[in-house]
């Protein structure tokens, strides 16, 4: 299998050089799903923003998609974040547009035809089951609907990996386990990579995982 | 409601820099036009004992503009019934001559004294009367209006600016989280700052437009043109061609400047 993420040796420090991943080592197979845990403040989020390039390795080497992100330029960075979707806690939807034109919003960025963006948008919102609130905004959603509506974002450009900090902290039960069927269907139906950032691993999970934590600095591997 | 109040904020700064530019220009105009008015009444008389020259006094002056002898004349003919002819023929005879100075621009109060001077040290030339006194005190008095008027433009520029880099960082929070979120799915800076230039320059092209019509106003009423017609000068409130150019030319300069350097200081936060 395809290594889609390979670490090695990886430290991150943000400025104040406060060490948060010491020399950690993992890879990521395409198409596989895994999740990140660890206590609050260990690191996960952290990891997380330095597979999306908001944070460059201190130490070590880090790919992406073959992309070595520490040394990074803004073009190819941009490049690279065309073919990765990611999902927050907080969704990060943009609230001044509808639903419609925040899930068509990677397409925009990759160049996408209108008439292609749009029956593409038509059909993931469909399958998230938000078609009819298309027109609408999100403050007019709930949490959960807003969550689905970061989940089409994520999926709309068929990215090869899926990045995702905490998709389910602001859901209710329901909510979260749409989400992860989601996740499970893109990993399973659309050979999506996933990488999903988490306190507690959901019991119903389907589909085979890995499961990395860090605990003061180091990630291992659990089995 | 709130990004309108926003938006109105920046067309407001705008339309005040570009009316306070268009008064400025009204007054400078007024000036002008004014020293013109000036320059055209204004001459030195000079009195010579020969005849002088125009050619050769314009060679010899630049600032001279025409030469023309004032005929004693007038002041003779009053006199034809107190004199009789002889005394008459040896008052004309023994009259220096008069000569009316007409200068290429409203001088200033040294170019007259350094031309007095000159004048003066001209063998041919008895006296010369400049004036001076009346001169210095309007010339001085429009200098003062002026300046006056480019304190006061440049003191409104300065504040107005000021709040426009206000209303800019507010614009920057605004869009801060929305150019944060395009950059995560890998847009370009300038995808990203889209709309941080369409705002620009809707506002620059608005705030042009209101000034336009508030000019349009302005010259309908004909408020001025009395004001005007009695200092006997004419002065063109707003060149609809040359001004309207320099207003959009000012205004989108200044909102896409600002604008581009919002985007040059934007930091990611994500």
């Amino acid at each position: 299998m395809d290594k889609v993420i390979t670490a090695t040796d990886l430290t991150l420090a943000y400025n104040n050089n406060e060490t948060i991943i010491n020399q950690g080592n993992f890879s990521i197979n395409s198409g596989e799903f895994v999740f990140i845990t660890g206590a609050s403040g260990s690191g996960k989020s952290t990891l997380l923003k330095s597979l999306y390039g908001a944070i460059a390795p201190k130490h070590g080497e880090l790919a992406v998609g073959g992309v070595l992100m520490n040394e990074i330029t803004n073009k190819k960075l941009n490049l690279l974040r065309r073919h990765v979707g990611i999902v927050f806690q907080d969704y990060k939807l943009i609230k001044e547009w509808t639903i419609e034109k925040n899930v068509m919003l990677p397409l925009i960025i990759s160049g996408y035809a209108k008439d292609v963006s749009e029956v593409q948008v038509q059909k993931l919102l469909t399958h998230v089951k938000l078609n009819h609130q298309m027109g609408k905004y999100p403050l007019e959603l709930s949490g959960g609907e807003q969550q689905r509506v970061a989940m089409a974002r994520a999926l709309a450009h068929n990215p090869i990996i899926i990045l995702a900090d905490e998709p389910t902290g602001n859901l209710d039960d329901y909510s979260a386990q749409v989400i992860w069927n989601l996740l499970e269907g893109a990993c399973t139906q659309l050979n999506t990579t996933i990488v999903v950032v988490t306190h507690h691993i959901p019991e119903t999970m389907k589909v085979e995982y890995k499961h990395l934590h860090i605990e003061y600095g180091s990630i291992y591997e659990v089995s | 409601m709130k990004s309108l109040k926003n938006h109105f904020s920046l067309i407001a700064a705008l339309f005040t820099i570009l009316f306070t530019l268009q008064i400025y220009q009204i007054l400078n105009r007024t000036i002008t036009s004014y020293e013109e008015s000036l320059r055209a009444n204004y001459s030195i008389v000079v009195i010579a004992n020969s005849a002088l020259e125009e050619a050769a006094v314009k060679s010899q002056f630049s600032l001279v503009r025409s030469l023309e002898e004032i005929s004693p004349e007038n002041v003779i003919n009053r006199l034809e019934k107190e004199m009789d002819k002889t005394s008459l023929g040896l008052l004309r005879a023994s009259l220096p001559k008069f000569y009316r100075l007409s200068l290429e621009h409203y001088p200033q109060p040294e170019e007259v004294d350094i031309l007095r001077t000159q004048l003066e040290n001209m063998k041919q030339i008895k006296r010369v009367e400049s004036f001076s006194k009346t001169h210095d005190q309007i010339y001085k008095l429009l200098l003062l209006y002026k300046g006056i008027t480019q304190v006061f433009a440049f003191a409104v520029f300065v504040v107005t600016l000021l709040l426009i880099v206000k209303e800019m960082r507010i614009w920057q929070f605004q869009h801060a989280e929305r150019m944060n979120i395009m950059a995560l799915f890998g847009a370009p800076v300038m995808l990203r700052s889209a709309v941080l230039f369409r705002l620009a320059i809707i506002d620059a092209i608005l705030a042009v437009l209101f000034v336009l019509a508030a000019f349009g106003v302005i010259i309908g009423a004909g408020w001025a043109e009395p004001y005007f017609n009695e200092i006997n000068i004419h002065v063109t409130l707003f060149d609809y061609a040359k001004d309207t150019f320099l207003h959009f030319a000012i205004a989108l300069s200044l909102s896409v400047f600002l604008a581009l350097m919002l985007i040059v200081n934007h930091k990611e936060e994500i």
